[in-house]
């Protein structure tokens, strides 16, 4: 097989997989429709935490500001806001087929684009801190956004806003919702193939290794850092957007900011996947979800210990994750990055040459 | 090309009550190499750190092609042209020797477009030849931490080359370096300077190293600028010697 073949399979694999598997197993679509979402969190989440280096513990502010985004765009762009979302309001609201599918695409453009901007804006901020003090500094956004709409009444304050609801049934909204959720991840996956394979991801790993070098080098770090946090957060934004009209329902703590379930499923997914590779992540979101459906439905009530468990074993014995792993057991079958020719080493304008002795 | 491309007008910095750096006044020649020497703990890291913009100075002025930089940030001034390597190597450790040098390329040209650029094949070209001049090219795809500590350093060094710097500040070059090898960074040294036209301001303690080196050799001691001249005269300067053997 030759480089391109070698290096696209994945992703023909995902693609088949992703779109036979909801009619071969219609009655699990909303499960594998997570999964692609589980992937977009642990893919998105290690642009930073993998190839950067910095460990955020609050990119669920995105997704959750992604959703809320969506809503009010979808909303106002035909009602009043505040009265859509009054808990006094009587009367019944359709949406009309064209109201609710412009809203919807119009809402999702917006919700990427203004959660990228989000990110610039907290990253002014928050990546100025490094190590602990940046995962608590984003904790700290994720949560304070969390209570901030808890009170807002604007946006139905705790008690949510009731989404605009899909126009045919609930049988075709699992199947539409399902293929946006695989698109986002498949795009995604594409998308960080070829920026991992440019200046930028060598930057990230730059910053990763050692920025204080990197600095030193004349890096653009600032820029790189505030860019891939913004990429992080588009991506999570649209996935906030799509997420909140899949379930019908949105509110602040369990839905769009659950600080303490996906926030915390992006880290350890990322962890037993394998930090800093492209495969890494998708290969933890579906070990993880996997486990946590099985537990959720033949453990119930152990569920969150079994996956305590699992966190602990993955930190304490299994650091590198299932990529690292294979990385390290089977080297030949990774590629360099970048493709080096073969033959001798080439001299110095003719005149020079290497030096007798090498290096040691 | 002559005249002096770093000038330092009673540059002082100090940590607290203690001062590092008292009224230094000093100049780097265009195109030569200069070497800056000094007992352990005289300040003279502290001299590059406040150079190379890494923290600010209390006073003085420092000037890079006649341009005023002592209140440019780290980054600004490497853009500039002025590099430093650490005297600790610092390398990316997790990333291979080719990677560390193609995201070493200058930035000062780097546009926002070049954020998604793919390395051009002449870029490569001049990585792997660079890494040969120090004799690393077979070693290109190894995972850069896994070399050896003088590998390391001569990697640092080939980096600095590919960032194409106008002058290159060395931290102990030769520190830490097996003796037999020191011989090759020194002729490396000197062909960096004579035909790639970059300036070097070296701190040693190799003292075989510097005086057949550099053109001329500031000393300094607790903080001070204690003497200055071709190699010959620091040698027979009896305040050097003092400083080095303790008599002051």
């Amino acid at each position: 097989m030759n480089l391109a073949a070698r290096q696209s399979w994945p992703f023909l694999l995902i693609l088949v997989a992703g779109v036979i598997a909801p009619f071969l197993f219609p009655t699990y679509s909303n499960e594998i429709a997570v999964l692609w979402l589980m992937i977009v969190f642990a893919s998105t989440w290690d642009i930073l935490g993998g190839q950067m280096g910095y460990n955020s513990l609050g990119n669920i502010f995105f997704f959750g500001a992604g959703m809320y985004i969506c809503a009010v765009v979808q909303i106002g762009l035909y009602y009043n806001v505040g009265m859509y979302t009054s808990g006094a309001r009587t009367t019944h609201i359709v949406f009309t087929n064209a109201q609710y599918f412009t809203g919807l695409a119009l809402g999702t453009v917006v919700a990427g684009i203004a959660s990228a901007a989000l990110a610039v804006v907290a990253g002014w901020i928050v990546l100025a801190l490094r190590g602990p003090y940046f995962a608590i500094g984003t904790l700290g956004i994720a949560i304070a956004a969390a209570e901030l709409v808890s009170s807002w009444e604007w946006v139905g304050a705790a008690s949510g806003i009731s989404m605009p609801v899909f126009p045919y049934g609930p049988e075709p909204q699992k199947l539409f919702f399902y293929f946006l959720l695989f698109a986002l991840a498949f795009v995604l996956l594409v998308f960080l193939k070829w920026l991992y394979s440019t200046n930028f991801g060598l930057a990230l790993n730059a910053i990763r290794d050692d920025e204080e070098k990197a600095e030193a080098m004349g890096l653009h770090t600032r820029r790189y850092k505030r860019t891939a946090w913004a990429i992080s957060a588009a991506f999570l934004g649209v996935a906030g957007a799509i997420f909140g009209n899949m379930t019908g329902f949105i509110e602040p703590r369990d839905i769009a900011f659950p600080t303490t379930t996906f926030n915390l499923f992006m880290v350890v997914m990322v962890l037993l996947g394998g930090k800093g590779t492209l495969w890494g992540p998708v290969i933890g979101a579906v070990i993880f979800h996997t486990i946590k459906e099985v537990t959720w439905t033949y453990f119930l009530g152990w569920q969150f210990i079994a996956l305590g468990a699992l966190i602990v074993v993955t930190i304490v014995y299994f650091q590198q994750g299932v990529a690292g792993w294979l990385m390290e057991k089977y080297p030949r079958l990774f590629a360099p990055r970048p493709a080096a020719r073969r033959g001798a080493a080439p001299a110095l304008g003719g005149a020079l040459t290497p030096h007798p002795e090498g290096a040691e | 090309m002559s005249g002096a491309i770093i000038a330092l007008d009673n540059v002082t910095k100090s940590y607290g009550g203690v001062i590092a750096n008292r009224a230094v006044s000093l100049t780097v020649e265009r195109g030569g190499i200069t070497g800056l020497i000094g007992p352990n703990g005289s300040g003279k890291t502290t001299l590059f750190n406040s150079i190379v913009g890494y923290h600010p100075i209390d006073s003085g002025s420092i000037r890079f092609d006649g341009q005023e930089i002592s209140a440019l940030s780290v980054q600004k001034i490497a853009r500039l042209g002025l590099l430093r390597t650490f005297q600790t190597t610092r390398i990316y450790g997790k990333m291979s020797c080719m990677q560390n040098m193609l995201i070493s390329i200058p930035h000062r040209k780097a546009r926002l477009a070049d954020m998604f650029a793919h390395e051009r094949a002449d870029v490569v070209e001049r990585a792997e030849q660079l890494l040969a001049f120090v004799g690393l090219y077979e070693k290109r795809e190894l995972r850069s931490g896994s070399l050896s500590f003088g590998q390391q350093k001569l990697l640092e060094f080939a980096m600095a080359l590919m960032n194409e710097p106008t002058v290159l500040l060395l931290d102990e070059p030769t520190a830490g370096i097996n003796p037999t090898l020191i011989n090759g960074l020194l002729d490396r040294l000197k062909r960096a300077n004579t035909e790639f036209g970059i300036t070097l301001f070296i701190i040693e303690h190799n003292m075989r190293v510097i005086m057949n080196t550099a053109e001329k050799i500031y000393c300094m001691a607790h903080g001070e600028l204690l003497a200055a001249g071709e190699p010959g005269e620091i040698q027979r300067d009896q305040r050097v010697i003092d400083a080095y053997l303790g008599a002051t």
